[in-house]
Order: structure tokens, then sequence, then C-alpha cells
């Protein structure tokens, strides 16, 4: 095992110091780094030329500019010594300090999407495989072609288009008339109907039930003004929180667990107690506070899991714990929902709040929730992008690898036992479905790092996919090559752990020591 | 409901016949892929396309039937709105509309389309290529051939496709410089750039290509042909690689819908085609700001893409589904119309999931392909 560790990463390192040597002389050859000056008239021009030959050096040529370059960027492997250097951009900003810049914007761009297109990606892959031939996998399969297909600059204008300008326009005078409402309602029904399974009869009355609750909904947001001032309060928590514990019980332990049910509703009522408690401490929310409450609510889920009980304490504590969670998650939204007419009539908002370029707002001013919805805006056209793209070969693969699961001979004996269909798929199949996805899960986290260069582009993100275009447009093989030795990095370790997670997952499979 | 999927008898669906008829492997493949509804409308849309792209507007020098071309400035009918109409069906002077000077959209598109269907022919042509020689070498031969090549794999693999296209774009556009290769490309853009991203997209292809022979060598089939006295050559091509098609076919198609995909992002970055020749990915950049005003602009060059790029996914979808010898062609009404006495027999097709081209790699190693995937990760996104 660790001689394969080693062995990897030795090839991995001489592989590195092949591909950045000639991605060195790649960017360097790409063209003149002084075209811009040469052009210029003013009588400055020798001087201007002569800085920037004295800064990156150019009276080395290229070849043996990557040893000085080379020299500088070993020392990053020199743990505490704070000696790391990368050498400077044009602007004579150093690398190391430009390329953390860039690695939190991208992170937060490409972070949540990554992980909610996981999460979608292999939910719909279950489902279709679960129900095979179905029309919702012949309409899932259609739609995963489909976004496979999409160009993501293309996808990304349209959402500028009607995602944000047009949702913009929407919220100055937000009501919905009933025909749209209807339109909207049927519309959801209708694919409710298809998705919900079963015979025809179970699928007319969920879509029903689903047509009658959107559009009454509907009207009732449009009467309100629900999205000039919207909110959930306790009652609506309470409602989606007892949904939430009879969701997370049927998954987690199965309905027949009562004493796993009573504990996920104990925990929703604590939640809705603590709605009340939590509110004037939430006014003066960090970051910080967020994550450690939401800490709090999981152990208090699994306390009350544990006090509770049963035949099987674990199932319980797992899901009153997860209950417990989301119902947290539940107020949190109902405390941004509170700060969105402060967001909205903010004078650098002016009730225009989806954005379609850049990170943040420049010079808003606000509190936590403020800054936070900010930052939400930004996001959430970009992290839409991502995920439509990125869905299709998560759906794609799990249900691949799903339906090769659920064709195994142990399948059919876990079935023949008499184990329930919840517990066959849950435990059995789904277990080892996971193990080839971990594969291309650690696959990307490892690419995350890389960013998305044309999401980046296209919405103005100052993230590594700029810092790696810029820096090709002004011929300037420093911050390439920064952002190209990271993404190289994280990219080989985390193919070294996706190998590595296989055998420790599969047993079947062994490293070559 | 769980249990529809996987207790369904795969067996009453199946054409059993196919097997015993006697049929070659090649009239076998034929068959399954015709019946591949998916597969056989997204032939028909590429085919329509293909066909619509490359007489329309002319290509190398012969004239089309269109009377414009993409050049070509002519007064603005109606403000530049599209004349296509559906009801009643009618072409009309500019069927997709007038960018802001006056130049024919269609035209413009038409001449896009060609563009990226070339050059997605000529990456497919080339990583084939480059891919089934490497992979052939070094899972055949092994040892230090296979050592050094896949290292090399490795090394390319790494290097982003977009810092060579930047490389070649600059390149090219150095005309003073008269060196052959600017020369060529100046007046070949597209051919260059295909020939280009051919020459870094062929990685993928090759480390499953070498995955394939060496499963396939270590095959009786194989041994048999050496003791009879094949020579290497004759092994390879004779007698591995016609047992490799499938695979190769399949991961062709898939790279090539990625390619244009590579293609006009390129081309929407400044660094693939540029003016004042045209592709799809450029005229989306070039029009973008004018998507409200000219939303027709941005609709048409879209519209190709995506048929583009997704009739040739299904057609690989379809491929793959007649090349993996485990799969079955499943017909889901056939099998509840032919009802329960399948039931007893699907014990025979257990192994059969659907998708075997997506299913995992058995060895770890670095051989984690994405099916369908960009060859590289940062095309996509």
């Amino acid at each position: 095992m660790v001689t394969y560790i080693f062995r990897r990463l030795v090839t991995a390192a001489l592989i590195l110091l092949g591909a950045s040597y000639f991605v060195y002389l790649l960017t360097a050859a790409s063209g003149d780094p002084l075209e811009d000056l040469r052009a210029n008239p003013t009588p400055q021009k020798q001087q201007l030329m002569d800085a920037r030959t004295e800064l990156l050096q150019l009276d080395t040529p290229a070849p043996l500019r990557y040893f000085k370059w080379f020299g500088g960027a070993v020392q990053c492997l020199v743990p505490f010594a704070n000696s790391c250097d990368l050498g400077k951009n044009i602007a004579g900003q150093p690398v190391t300090e430009a390329l953390g810049f860039a690695l939190v914007q991208t992170l937060t761009l490409v972070t949540a999407a990554t992980v909610l297109a996981i999460l979608i990606g292999i939910t719909l892959g279950i489902v279709t495989a679960l129900r095979q031939y179905s029309t919702l996998d012949y309409g899932v399969t259609f739609m995963a072609f489909l976004f496979f297909s999409l160009p993501i600059f293309w996808v990304a204008v349209l959402l500028k288009e009607f995602g944000a300008i047009g949702f913009n326009n929407f919220l100055r005078n937000p009501e919905i008339p009933l025909t749209t409402a209807l339109g909207i309602g049927v519309l959801v029904g209708a694919l409710t109907a298809v998705a919900a399974g079963g015979v025809m009869k179970r699928r007319l009355m969920v879509g029903a039930i689903a047509f009658a609750f959107v559009t009454v909904v509907l009207i009732y947001f449009s009467a309100t003004e629900w999205f000039k001032n919207p909110g959930l309060g306790p009652v609506v928590i309470a409602i989606a929180g007892v949904g939430i514990a009879f969701a997370v019980t049927l998954l987690s332990a199965g309905l027949k667990n009562r004493k796993a049910l009573q504990s996920a509703l104990i925990a929703v009522g604590a939640g809705v107690v603590l709605y009340f408690v939590l509110q004037p401490l939430l006014n003066e929310a960090t970051f910080l506070m967020i994550v450690i409450l939401a800490v709090v609510f999981v152990l208090l889920g699994m306390g009350i899991g544990y006090l509770v009980g049963g035949y099987d304490r674990g199932q319980s504590m797992r899901a009153a714990g997860i209950t417990s969670f989301l119902v947290g998650f539940l107020i949190l939204l109902d405390r941004y929902m509170q700060a969105w007419p402060s967001y909205f009539n903010n004078s650098r908002v002016r009730g225009r709040p989806i954005a379609t370029i850049g990170a943040s707002t420049p010079n808003i001013q606000g509190d936590f929730w403020v800054l936070s919805l900010d930052s939400f805006t930004h996001l959430i056209l970009p992290t839409l992008a991502l995920i439509l793209i990125s869905l299709a070969s998560y759906t794609r693969f799990t249900r691949a690898s799903m339906l090769e699961i659920m064709n195994m001979d142990y399948i059919r004996t876990a079935r023949a036992k008499g184990l329930s269909e919840r517990t066959v798929v849950m435990r059995h199949a789904f277990r080892n479905a996971l193990i080839p996805i971990a594969t291309i899960v650690a696959f990307d986290i490892g690419a995350l790092i890389g960013g998305a260069v044309i999401t980046e582009t296209v919405f103005s993100v100052r993230g590594m996919g700029f810092l790696f275009l810029d820096g090709i447009s002004h011929v300037d093989p420093n911050p390439v090559m920064g952002v190209f030795i990271c993404v190289a990095i994280t990219a080989m370790v985390f193919n070294l752990i996706a190998d590595l997670a296989y055998s420790a997952l599969d047993p079947r499979v062994r490293v070559k020591a | 409901m769980a249990e529809d999927g996987s207790r369904k008898p795969a067996a009453a669906g199946i054409e059993p016949v196919l097997e015993a008829k006697g049929l070659s492997q090649g009239q076998i493949v034929r068959k399954r892929f015709l019946g591949h509804s998916g597969a056989i409308i997204g032939l028909v849309v590429f085919a329509f396309i293909f066909v619509l792209a490359f007489t329309s507007v002319g290509y190398l020098g012969i004239p089309g039937w269109w009377k414009y071309t993409h050049e070509q400035v002519s007064p603005l009918v109606n403000d530049g709105v599209p004349t296509l109409s559906l009801w009643p069906l009618a072409w009309g002077e500019h069927p997709f509309g007038q960018d802001r000077i006056g130049r024919d959209l269609f035209a413009m598109t038409m001449r896009g389309a060609q563009q990226s269907i070339t050059i997605m022919i000529v990456i497919g042509l080339i990583a084939g290529l480059i891919g089934v020689v490497v992979g052939a070498i070094s899972g055949y031969f092994r040892g230090w051939a296979e050592a050094i090549l896949m290292r090399v794999t490795d090394v390319i693999i790494i290097i982003p496709a977009l810092l060579l296209a930047a490389v070649m774009a600059q390149l090219a556009g150095r005309r003073d410089q008269g060196s052959w290769f600017a020369s060529f490309t100046s007046t070949n853009g597209v051919l260059a750039l295909g020939i280009f991203l051919g020459l870094i997209s062929w990685v993928a292809l090759a480390r499953l290509m070498r995955g394939e022979f060496l499963s396939l060598r270590e095959r009786e089939f194989v041994d048999a042909a050496r003791i009879s006295g094949a020579s290497n050559a004759r092994i390879i091509f004779k007698h591995i690689l016609p047992n490799a098609v499938g695979v190769l076919i399949v991961n062709v198609t898939l790279t090539m819908s990625a390619a244009i995909l590579t293609e006009t992002a390129l081309s929407y970055l400044g660094v693939g085609v540029k003016a004042p020749d045209t592709s799809l990915g450029l005229l989306i950049s070039q029009n973008q700001q004018a998507f409200a005003t000219r939303p027709w602009l941005f609709w048409y060059p879209g519209m190709f893409i995506v048929l583009i790029c997704l009739s040739i996914n299904f057609i690989g979808d379809g491929l793959r589904d007649a090349f993996d010898p485990r799969q079955k062609k499943f017909n889901a009404k056939k099998a509840i119309d032919h009802g329960g006495p399948a039931v007893q027999s699907s014990a025979v097709t257990a192994l059969d999931g659907p998708d075997h081209g997506e299913s995992r790699n058995d060895s770890p190693g670095t051989d984690g392909f994405r099916p369908g995937g960009p060859a590289d990760g940062t095309q996509g996104k």
C-alpha cells in the first residue's frame, strides 16, 4: 500500500515536472509580452519596456527562465517556511496573492454548484433506475442528453435574460394573473403525475393534488404580495417539518419503526420552539454562529433520538438528527426571507436583486443577512448554469451503476429472505451503487479548483479561470503556471484518493502494491 | 413500485431469434442500431443538418443554392426580423433574419454549422487514429513502449486544451513571420483548429483502447493466432482490433460530440475560429449583447449547436447499445404484452444492465474515463 502510494506520488511529480515545463514554454512562445508597449507613443516607452523586462526577467530565454521560476516554486514545498515564490504577474502583483483571492472566488462559485449537482444527479439517477423504462425514465434520459448538449455560454445568456432581467421585472409588480397560476399548476400537476408512477388512478390523484396545491399557493402569494415580503412563519415550518420527519424516517428507518418516527416528530417540535427562542439571537448572527447552531441542531436531534431510544437506538438518532438539521435549515431560510425586504430596498440594489455579473454588489452596506443575501443573488445564476451542465453525467452514471447493482444476485437474495423494498434499495443496493460514484465525485472535487473558465467569463467572476485566461492573453506565464500547478496537483491528488477510496470501499479491488 | 425495473423479466422483450439466426456480428449490430429509435431520429436530424449546411451556402468554392453568403451584406428587410413562419409554411427572404449590418443569418448559421461539423469530423478522425495506434502499441506490447506512451498521455491529459488553443491562435495570428504554420493556418483556419484539437483529444481514447487491448491479448484466440504463426501486426489488426471496434466507434462518437462543444467554447472565448470567418460559437459571442433587441441572432446558432450535439449523442447512445455484446435489445412494451412466463427465464439475463458502456472500470488506476464527458474537465464548463 505504502509502496503503491509512494510510486504514484513519484510518477505524479515527474509528470508534473514535464507538463509544467511544456506549459511554461507554450505560454512564453504564444506571443510578445511587450506588444502593447511597442505601440505606445509616449516618450517613456523605453523605460516602461525596460521595467517590464526587469519585472518578468524577459532577458532570460524562456527555457532557462522556467528554472528560475521552478527554483521559487520548489520553496512552496518547504512547510511553514513562508518563502513560497511563484513569481509576479504582469502588473507586479505576486502570483501567490492573486491565486489566494481567485481561489476564494472560484470555490464560492463552484462548490455549491458541484454539491447540488451531485445530490440532485444521484437522486435522479436512483429514481430513474428504480423506475426503468417508465415515462419518468425516458423523460429524465432525454433531459440528461439535452443538458449534456447545451453550450454553457448559451445557457448563461438565457439565464441572464429570463432568470435575472425577467424575474427582476416581475418583482417590480409581483402579481400572478389567474390564468398563469392555473397554467403553472397544470404543468406541475402533469409533471408530478408522470413522475409519481403506479396505476393511472394513483397518478391522477397525485397530479390533481399537486395542481390544486400549486395553484392555491400561487394565488395566495400573488394576493399577499409574498414575493415582496417573503417568509415562512412557525406554522409553515411546523407543517413542512412534519413532512420532513415522515420522509426522513421513511428513508432512514422505515415508517414501521415507530420510535424513530416519534423522535423525528419530537425534533420538529423542539425546532418550532427554538424558532421563537432563537429569533433575537439570530439578529446578531455571524457565519460562525450559524455553523455552531447547525452542529447544535444535529446534536439536539441525536440527543432526542437517544432518549427516545427504541429497539434500534441508532436509527432513531439518525432520523431525528437529520430531521432536526433540516428544520434548522428551514429556520435559517425563514430568517433570510425576513431580511429580504431590507435587501430589496437597499439603495445599492434598488429593487433589482438578481445580479447578472460579478460576485457582489459594489459598496453594499448591511448586516450579515443582507450581505449573504447579496452573495446568494449573485451566485444563483452561475450555480444554476453549472448544475444544469453537470447534472447529466451524474444522473446517467448513477442510473447505470444502480441498474447493474439491482441485477446482482445478492439483491435477489436480499429480496428472497423477505427484506422490505426500502431495506433492499437503501441498504443493499444504494450503498454499493455509491462505490463507483465515489470515484467520479473525487475526480470532480479535484477539478473544482480549476474553476469554470467559461462560466467565470460570462458572469465576470474573477476566479481561477479568469486569472488563467488573463495570463494567456497578456502572454504572462507566471499566473498561468500558478493556476496550472494548483489545478494539476489537486487533480492528481484526488485521482490517487479516488483509486484508494475505490479499493477501500470495494474489497474485491486491490491496489497493485 | 421499485420492483418494476428490476424484477421485470428482461427476457420477454428481447428478440431472442437474432443470435440464433446465424447472423454475422455486423448484421446483428446493424439490426440493433436500426431498432434504436432515438439513434435513428438522431441520425436523420444530423443528416438533414449536414445536407442543409453543406449544400445551402456552398463548400470549398462550390456554390450553394442559397442566394446569400455569410459575408454578403444586403439591405435590411423589416429591420432584420426573421421571415420564417411555420403556419403557413413560408421561407421568405431572410428565414433566420439579418444582423445589424444586414448579413443574412441563415447563411451565417449554415456556414457556422459547416465549420463545426468539419472540425468535429477532423477531430474524430485524428483522435481515433492516434488513440488506436497509441492504445494498441501500449496495450499489446506492454513493457517500455507502454510506460513511455502512457506517461506522455498523462502529461498531455493535464495540459489544458484552452492553453494549447490560445497558443495556436496567437501563433496563427502572427502572419508577418511567414512561417509555414502561420500561412497554413491563415488559409485553412478551421482545418488547422480541428487538426490541433485532434492532436490533444486522443488521450482518453488511447487509455480506453489500451484497456481493451490489455484484456483481449490474454484471450485464447490470440494465443491460437500466435501459435499458428501470425505476426504481431496481423494479430493486432486482424484479431484484436475487430473485437475492440465497438468501444472505439462509440467513444469516437462521444469525443466528437464533446468536440463540438469545445470548438464553440473556444470560438466564444476568442481563440477558436476568428472573424471574418464564422462559427456557431463565434456567432453567439458576437450577438449576445444584442439579445434584447435581436434575439433571433442568438437563438438560431444556439439551436443548431444543441441539435448537432444532441443528435450525435443519441447516435452514440444507439451505437453503444448496438455494439455491447451483453446488451439485449429490450422492449418494455413487448415485455408487458408477453406477460408472465418470462419471469422464470430472467436468470439468463441477470447480468444485463442496459448501460454497460457506462459501468465502472474494474481496475482502479488511471483509466477512469468518464463516459461521454469532454476529454478535459475545463471545456464543458
